[in-house]
């Protein structure tokens, strides 16, 4: 086998791999990216029942409600739009009512969300940097407390 | 000691930083061989004085001097002595400056331990490592000194964030940045061949251990950072895709490639352009994990500090280093001569294969990290990809390369026969169905994955055994033994590494898809039942640490009735901030670990109590060991050890 040859079939076989490769990132990256929502943007954009989303905000005080063994009910808002929360499991420890939440899950036909993880950041003035963004945007963003 | 002094050093280390990268290049390029020597020292000396500035660093926070700021932002007097002395790791500039001790130890080994090499190659290696440090010890000076002081001193200081304080903090970082930034060796190497413009096997022999350390390293960094998160709450688990675990796979998907590839230019003089590039990318990538995971742009517990006039100038210490090596790699790689000939079939052909598809995996990976930041810097769109692209994508890219990791070692140089090849195997396969079968009649249900995955892995073990039984040559029995003791070490490292791989995949696998989880509430005295255990609430009892109070749950686990293990699961309030961390209750056990997590209390007076099994955890990091630990004994390979290459070299000219 000559050296032209070899490099022939190793372009040949880098070009087959590749070729796959990016067939599978564009079709994964189209089905399995979550677009990153507030409330109001949940309205605003009438995101449809079952869409899969990540939902971000300030836990509204007095709205954390316990449902029994494991299973919370909470709103989020981004002060100017809310939305109901349903959560079975733990809720991480830095979870607090009037701080920022991240919650994973499905839009339900009832309007409400069904989160299947809930993330609160790790500092306790902490708040998720994509909620800040928004809540600055929107002209409602408090410095924290130093 | 004052912390003047530390700062003082750093600056010193920066100008000795310069020194070391304009004279040896310069002598060099003469051919003086005075300014050339100036190389060595100039390495000794700067990590002298960096690590001067660590240890008068380190010295602050074990004294608890508040008056410098990063100890008092970071720091507290009552926190326990481990994490005084790993807290100072623990934040952005602590961080950067042991990324820069690291940098400049890796200096100092090949000025110390290069003596067999060239005198302008070392020169030159020298230098571009010189250029590496003055990049990062500039940054360090002028954006993120861990030395400055504040006017008026606190008494007590913040305190290092509680999620943080975890013996695993004195390891991880250490290791994973040793992996990181041992990769600049490779680079350094990879540019001064091409300064140089020869690239041959002794190059190759030269560059493998080096590469070799940092690919152990960055294992078990990663190994262990994966560990912290699988026991850690709120971290997702062993592995989530996270952009800051990817910021640290994707170098180490390099570094596997070129570990691969280095072997066909030591042994068969080809893929020499393939392999320079791989080592430039390696080092590449390894800043592009410290953008992303120090400048901010993620939010992430490794994200100390948000200042963007820091992400920009590692950004363009990224662009200045990348750029650089990238364009000289255009000038001068088609100058190399290329090497040896080979068929397509063949075990040059097979590493050309492991490298594509390890390259292509990485490329999968590189795409979901930073599409999600690219897109939100143009759209302003915020979207995440999470596990499902990667298991969409990462997970068919390698399956054909698993499946093919043992043909590898038994195809032979140029040409290859496929018949030979699978003899040898077959038992492996079968061993491989058979073992897959039983596993699938004593567990009862599962997605069709979790079959492949088993059958892959002990494919990859049974495949490293067979490597070995064939280099011994088995069946011939009366010889085995003597061969088995004569081989490389670097033969029984690799197939350690190939069946520790094996290992961490049937782990990862069983884990991730027949996990078992309860969610309950309990009273004490009730009892839970996870996969066959039994496992019994004792009570909740009050907690007293050293810097921190809360309540511990107890757990008695019992299987048909005898006592396996009692378990605690530990709320925690940290001083001074009050924060949260819960502490998980865990068993380990050969076939699986049992993962117990207290919650809150409910209304009616119960515990919330988090009861899982997780079946086959521990393979994964015990995989994951034994891939180190086979990193490692090739390391001690003759060949590779100091002197032997200058005796080769001799041998060389003499012919």
């Amino acid at each position: 086998m000559t050296r032209k040859q070899t490099r022939t079939t190793i372009i040949l076989a880098s070009l087959a791999v590749l070729g796959l490769a990016a067939f599978l990132i564009l079709t994964a990256i189209k089905d399995t990216i979550v677009f990153f929502y507030t409330p109001s943007e949940v309205q605003a954009k009438a995101v449809k029942a079952g869409t899969r989303l990540r939902l971000g905000g300030l836990v509204e005080q007095g709205s954390l409600a316990s449902k029994g063994e494991a299973n919370y009910g909470f709103i989020v808002t981004d002060l100017s739009a809310t939305l109901s929360v349903n959560y079975k499991g733990q809720l991480p420890d830095l979870f607090r009512e009037g701080q920022g939440v991240v919650a994973e899950g499905t839009l339900q036909a009832d309007g409400t969300f069904t989160a299947d993880t809930v993330l609160a950041k790790h500092d306790e003035n902490y708040m998720p940097k994509d909620v800040a963004d928004r809540l600055k945007a929107q002209g409602k963003w408090k410095e924290p407390k130093p | 000691m004052s912390v003047e002094i530390g700062h003082f050093a750093l600056i010193l280390a920066l100008v000795v930083a310069a020194f070391q990268t304009l004279a040896p290049q310069w002598g060099a390029a003469r051919g003086d061989a005075q300014l050339m020597a100036i190389g060595s020292i100039a390495a000794l000396v700067q990590f002298s004085l960096i690590a001067l500035s660590f240890m008068i660093l380190t010295n602050a926070y074990l004294s608890s001097d508040f008056s410098v700021l990063n100890v008092a932002e970071n720091s507290h007097s009552a926190k326990p002595l481990i994490y005084k002395i790993s807290g100072v790791w623990g934040n952005h500039e602590g961080s950067m400056l042991l990324w820069v001790l690291i940098l400049a130890l890796f200096g100092a080994g090949v000025a110390l331990f290069g003596s067999n090499l060239p005198q302008t190659l070392k020169a030159r290696i020298l230098s571009v490592q010189g250029s590496i440090g003055f990049a990062f010890l500039l940054f360090i000076v002028a954006a993120s000194n861990p030395f400055q002081r504040i006017i008026n001193p606190p008494i007590e200081g913040n305190g290092l964030n509680p999620i943080l304080q975890d013996p695993a903090l004195a390891f991880h970082p250490p290791f994973l940045y040793a992996g990181y930034v041992g990769l600049s060796i490779a680079f350094s190497f990879a540019v001064a061949a091409l300064i140089e413009g020869r690239v041959d096997a002794a190059w190759a022999r030269w560059v493998r251990p080096w590469t070799l350390l940092s690919w152990a390293c960055l294992t078990l960094g990663i190994g262990m950072g994966s560990w912290w998160a699988y026991y850690e709450l709120g971290w997702g688990g062993f592995w989530f895709w996270d952009p800051v675990e990817n910021a640290s796979f994707m170098p180490w998907l390099v570094a596997t490639a070129l570990l691969h590839s280095a072997i066909v230019v030591e042994k068969r003089g080809a893929l020499k352009i393939w392999t320079i590039l791989l080592a430039i990318l390696a080092f590449s990538l390894s800043l592009v994990g410290t953008f992303l995971v120090r400048s901010g742009v993620l939010t992430s517990v490794h994200a100390f500090a948000v200042d963007p006039q820091r992400g920009l100038f590692i950004l363009m210490i990224l662009g200045v280093f990348v750029g650089g090596s990238l364009t000289l790699f255009a000038i001068r790689a088609p100058a190399l001569k290329a090497g040896g000939l080979f068929a397509p079939l063949s075990r040059e052909g097979g590493l050309v294969l492991n490298n594509l598809l390890l390259c292509t995996a990485c490329a999968a990976v590189f795409i979901g990290t930073l599409y999600p930041l690219a897109l939100e810097s143009i759209t302003g769109e915020k979207i995440s990809v999470g596990p499902p692209y990667f298991n969409l994508t990462f997970g068919p890219i390698v399956l054909p390369l698993l499946l093919l990791v043992p043909l590898g070692p038994m195809l032979t140089w140029k040409r290859a026969d496929a018949l030979p090849v699978l003899r040898r195997l077959w038992w492996a396969a079968a061993g491989a169905i058979v073992i897959t079968l039983l596993a699938l009649m004593f567990t009862r249900r599962g997605p069709w994955l979790a079959p492949v995955g088993i059958a892959l892995g002990v494919w990859l073990i049974l495949g490293a055994m067979a490597d070995i039984a064939q280099r011994s040559g088995v069946p011939n029995w009366n010889v085995v033994w003597a061969r088995l003791t004569g081989l490389p070490r670097s033969a029984i490292g690799g197939a350690l590494a190939h069946g520790g791989l094996g290992l961490l995949i049937i782990g990862v696998i069983v884990l991730s898809l027949w996990k078992e989880e309860h969610i309950v509430a309990l009273n004490p005295g009730e009892t839970l039942s996870v996969a066959g255990y039994d496992v019994t609430f004792t009570g909740i009892t009050p907690l007293q640490g050293a810097n921190y109070v809360g309540r511990k749950g107890e757990f008695r686990i019992q299987k048909n009735q005898g006592d396996v293990a009692v378990v605690v699961s530990e709320k925690r309030l940290f001083a001074p901030n009050n924060t949260p961390t819960t502490e998980v209750g865990l068993v380990q056990t050969f076939w699986g670990d049992i993962y117990m997590v207290l919650g809150d209390e409910t209304a009616d007076g119960k515990h919330v109590v988090r009861g899982s099994f997780n079946p086959l955890a521990s393979f994964i990091w015990a995989g994951a060991l034994i891939m180190f630990v086979g990193g490692l004994l090739s390391l001690t390979d003759r060949r590779l050890r100091i002197g032997v290459p200058k005796r080769a070299m001799k041998l060389q000219a003499a012919e």
